[in-house]
């Protein structure tokens, strides 16, 4: 062993500048981030005020919330499509049974759930779409990509046929029906920070936990980076898939919620291409679509890259075509670096092992 | 050796080639001639270097070391093609046709007959295939798919695309493994029209007998070397066993093992074949502890598969499987682990480790359940474990947070040798445990081993290495077609008796199929 440790102490001795190379590039969205963030307090005045950050914070939460269950689809090699149109049916979902109740036909009775009865119904309804993904990809053997493709457009056309395409309106309840409140997950403060900030601190965490210290975790990890070897290692494949798209469509009815007490309204059109910000914000935060790479800190703080950049942009008054352009030169940036990134790391490590051997 | 004497006899010759992968050295200083009009055979044991070397004068790889002299030329192919236009085909062991295209499509994929250098003219492309496959004598319908075709038949096609080019050096790896007897006479009939023609042929087969009937000259390859060169007529399958293998020198256990109790029972298992006849035909064992088996058998033999019904892989199988008496029927592979019984795949990239995962994640992906404190993975508790099973098996790696896919192929394998053993088996199938691995890590895969066996554990691995399965197990089991052929003790076993049980041939008197392991 002690040969080992004196082969290891050479080849860190010269390799402290790659090393610090590799560092540096292991955390490029973050350092991408405060660059975004130390240009944009240069160039536009209180960028850095409070009131500023707590809005492009409430921007970043809904991308936040999304980006995280679709880290956990991403991870296991595959994909949801049909987060935002989850976002709408959630918000539907909520806003109709606020303003027209729930028609028990045969007993001619209208129930209204209170707000937080209503809130768990819509999370209800996304994990339910979520577990329609997971036994599509699962039992069907149906592309994640197709599989959800088409969940997007059921879902979607869900979310228009419940209020027929019109939008529920003034969302604040009736206290004669005892179901007000609806609007406080939007508006509402915990020690002065926004709740739908404090909901993606507690998502973020607890996924984060999830993700780095469970069982459930480090198998989705290993179905993603070899799902033949994790089979034959006694990981139940289907059970973990199923799971991970109900994850996602849990955090995509949230993020609905969110969305719709915000506007203290939910229209059916709510949550459109928000997919493609997930998606987004996992690979900028180095979550790789091959699976089996990634982490939900990563994801956070792509997520901000794009929040502020979008939210900053706007403040500098640039066109939003060319923030559609930077923001998609910003993606493509991300991807091309982790590729370097992950080539570095390989020969680095490579190179060790031989010197080991 | 002497160096390159214009022989005129000679057509090509690889001097001092070595290749060498990330943690093995897969030829070294290899000198090779291939005469013209004669059937150059090659043979050595799995991981010898043979197809290593094949694929370096196809222009596939390129060596490490050492040059290639065409016609006293020297000369460097950069790739297939480079090859191609001087006049080396190559049929290769695992099957290279598109299965979603026709045959006729398949041999003229290189460069298709064009209509005015825009689309391709059908009418030739048939009538060049029905032109090659009348050459191979077999009545194989152009326009059919690949797909659709026994795989002896897509054999026969992948020898005619290699004959379409116009070939001077024509090298076949292993070709009559997938054929029945009345196609292997058909092959032997192309290869004598050859090489009237002029053709030098480069013939690997691990079929002793085929290539005493049909070869001119034979090299021995073992462990990357030249072991030894000869006419074909001077020698005998005594003679090639005794270079390819070599002597026996897995050193044997102190004291035979005392075999125990029985831990695993297998009786009538039957896997029945997609496309007919039986991948496994009525296979009754019984395995214990203390004791370990190694299964022998050629390419195709069934002996992943065996191991793959064991672990529950398969539905349509029939027979029971017993684990210390208890049934395993319709048990998860998760629940055959957690009651005891572990694989370590056959291929270690595909079935084996996890690529992006740390050393530490690979080893305990199985066992996962045994650190957990409430819902969260003890991580000292992981760590303990994974430290000690490193040091226990020796696996070279600075720190296990190091990605596996750094590791060499040895370690690699102890990595998933180490999965398997952290879950605290009872009897552990290891299928091929040394395929792809350098000579010294192959005696410490045996050594490991032995040791689970003397703690206990009912040990059956497989293997194609004769030396190995001579050398390392108490109890030698033999398979072909899907049956066990032979069942010795280590005292009763001969090379000779062992090599004629793995040639035996299926009840429906084709050779063995090796697609079923592809």
């Amino acid at each position: 062993m002690t040969s080992g440790a004196t082969a290891l102490r050479a080849v860190h001795a010269p390799s402290r500048g790659r090393s610090l190379a590799l560092a540096l590039m292991r955390l490029r969205t973050l350092i991408a981030l405060i660059l975004v963030c130390a240009y944009f307090s240069l160039t536009t005045p209180n960028f850095l005020a409070l009131p500023t950050l707590v809005i492009v914070a409430k921007h970043v939460a809904i991308n936040a919330i999304l980006g995280i269950g679709m880290t956990f689809v991403i991870l296991t090699a595959g994909i949801d499509l049909s987060v935002g149109s989850i976002v709408g049916v959630a918000g539907m979902v909520a806003g109709g049974l606020i303003s027209t109740g729930l028609h028990i036909t045969f007993l001619g009775l209208t129930i209204y759930p209170n707000a937080i009865e209503t809130m768990l119904i819509a999370l209800a309804v996304g994990t339910a779409i979520g577990l329609i993904n997971g036994l599509l990809v699962t039992r069907l053997n149906v592309a994640p990509f197709i599989a959800t493709l088409g969940t997007l457009y059921v879902a979607r056309g869900a979310a228009l046929l419940i209020s027929n395409g019109r939008t529920f309106p003034n969302l604040v309840g009736n206290p004669a029906y005892d179901n007000t409140g609806f609007p406080i997950l939007g508006s509402g403060t915990l020690l002065g920070i926004p709740l739908s900030i404090c909901a993606m601190a507690i998502f973020a965490g607890i996924a984060a936990y999830v993700a780095a210290r469970t069982k459930f975790g480090r198998q989705v990890y290993a179905v993603g980076g070899n799902e033949r070897a994790a089979a034959l290692s006694g990981v139940r494949v289907n059970r973990i898939k199923t799971v991970v798209y109900m994850i996602s469509g849990f955090c995509a009815a949230f993020a609905g919620l969110i969305v719709a007490s915000e506007l203290v309204a939910s229209h059916p059109a709510a949550g459109e291409t928000f997919e493609l910000n997930a998606i987004a914000a996992a690979v900028l935060g180095g979550t790789s679509l091959a699976g089996g790479r990634g982490s939900i800190f990563g994801t956070l703080v792509g997520a901000f890259v794009i929040g502020v950049l979008g939210d900053g942009l706007v403040m500098l008054g640039v066109s939003s075509f060319w923030q559609m352009v930077i923001k998609g030169l910003v993606i493509i940036a991300a991807v091309v670096l982790d590729q370097i990134q992950q080539r570095m790391h390989r020969r680095f490590a490579l190179q060790a092992q031989l010197l080991l051997a | 050796m002497s160096p390159a004497i214009a022989d005129p006899d000679v057509i090509l010759k690889a001097e001092q080639v070595s290749k060498t992968f990330p943690g093995t050295i897969a030829l070294n200083n290899v000198d090779f001639a291939v005469r013209r009009a004669a059937v150059n055979v090659l043979v050595g044991e799995n991981g010898a270097g043979k197809s290593t070397l094949m694929k370096i004068i196809a222009g596939v790889e390129q060596p490490t070391a050492g040059r290639l002299a065409l016609d006293g030329r020297p000369v460097v192919f950069h790739s297939i093609r480079d090859a191609m236009r001087q006049g080396i085909g190559i049929v290769f062991q695992e099957l290279n046709l598109c299965p979603n295209l026709s045959v006729a499509e398949n041999l003229s994929l290189a460069d298709p007959p064009v209509r005015f250098g825009i689309d391709i003219d059908r009418e030739q492309q048939l009538g060049r295939a029905r032109e090659l496959l009348a050459r191979m004598e077999h009545p194989i319908d152009p326009t059919s798919l690949v797909s659709d075709l026994r795989i002896g038949e897509q054999q026969i096609v992948e020898i005619a695309k290699a004959l379409a080019a116009d070939v001077r050096i024509l090298i076949m790896d292993e070709p009559s493994s997938a054929l029945s007897a009345a196609e292997v006479e058909i092959l032997f009939r192309i290869i004598a029209d050859l090489k009237r023609q002029g053709v030098a042929i480069i013939y690997i087969s691990h079929r002793l007998e085929e290539i005493l009937r049909i070869g001119d000259v034979v090299t021995v390859l073992r462990d990357g070397r030249v072991q030894a060169r000869a006419n074909v007529k001077d020698i005998d399958v005594g003679w090639l066993i005794a270079e390819m293998v070599g002597p026996i020198e897995v050193a044997p256990p102190v004291q035979a093992n005392a075999a125990g109790e029985e831990v695993l029972a297998i009786d009538n298992l039957v896997l029945p074949r997609a496309a007919g006849g039986l991948t496994l035909d009525h296979v009754t064992l019984s395995f214990r502890r203390g004791e370990i088996v190694g299964i022998y058998g050629l390419l195709g033999a069934g002996r992943s598969e065996l191991f793959e019904c064991l672990m529950g892989r398969y539905r349509r199988m029939s027979g029971t499987v017993r684990l210390m008496g208890r049934n395993l029927a319709g048990l998860s592979i998760a629940e055959r682990i957690e009651r005891g019984l572990v694989l370590v795949p056959e291929d270690r990239q595909r079935d084996g480790i996890v690529p992006g995962l740390s050393v530490l994640s690979n080893l305990t992906l199985a066992s996962l359940g045994r650190f957990l404190r409430l819902f969260a993975i003890d991580r000292k508790k992981e760590r303990r474990a994974v430290d000690e099973i490193i040091d226990t098996l020796s696996i070279k790696v600075s720190s296990p947070d190091v990605e596996v896919a750094a590791l060499s192929g040895g370690n690699q394998q102890k990595v998933v040798i180490g999965r398997s053993l952290l879950t605290g088996p009872q009897a552990i199938l290891c299928d091929e445990p040394t395929r792809g691995i350098d000579v010294g890590a192959k005696a410490e895969v045996f050594r490991t081993l032995r040791r689970l066996a003397d703690d206990g554990l009912a040990v059956v691995f497989t293997t194609s290495d004769l030396k190995e399965v001579m050398g390392a197990a108490d109890r030698i089991l033999v398979m072909s077609h899907g049956r066990i052929t032979g069942d010795f003790r280590r005292a009763e076993a001969s090379e000779a008796l062992v090599v004629e049980a793995s040639t035996a041939r299926s009840r429906d008197g084709t050779r063995s199929t090796s697609g079923a392991t592809a």
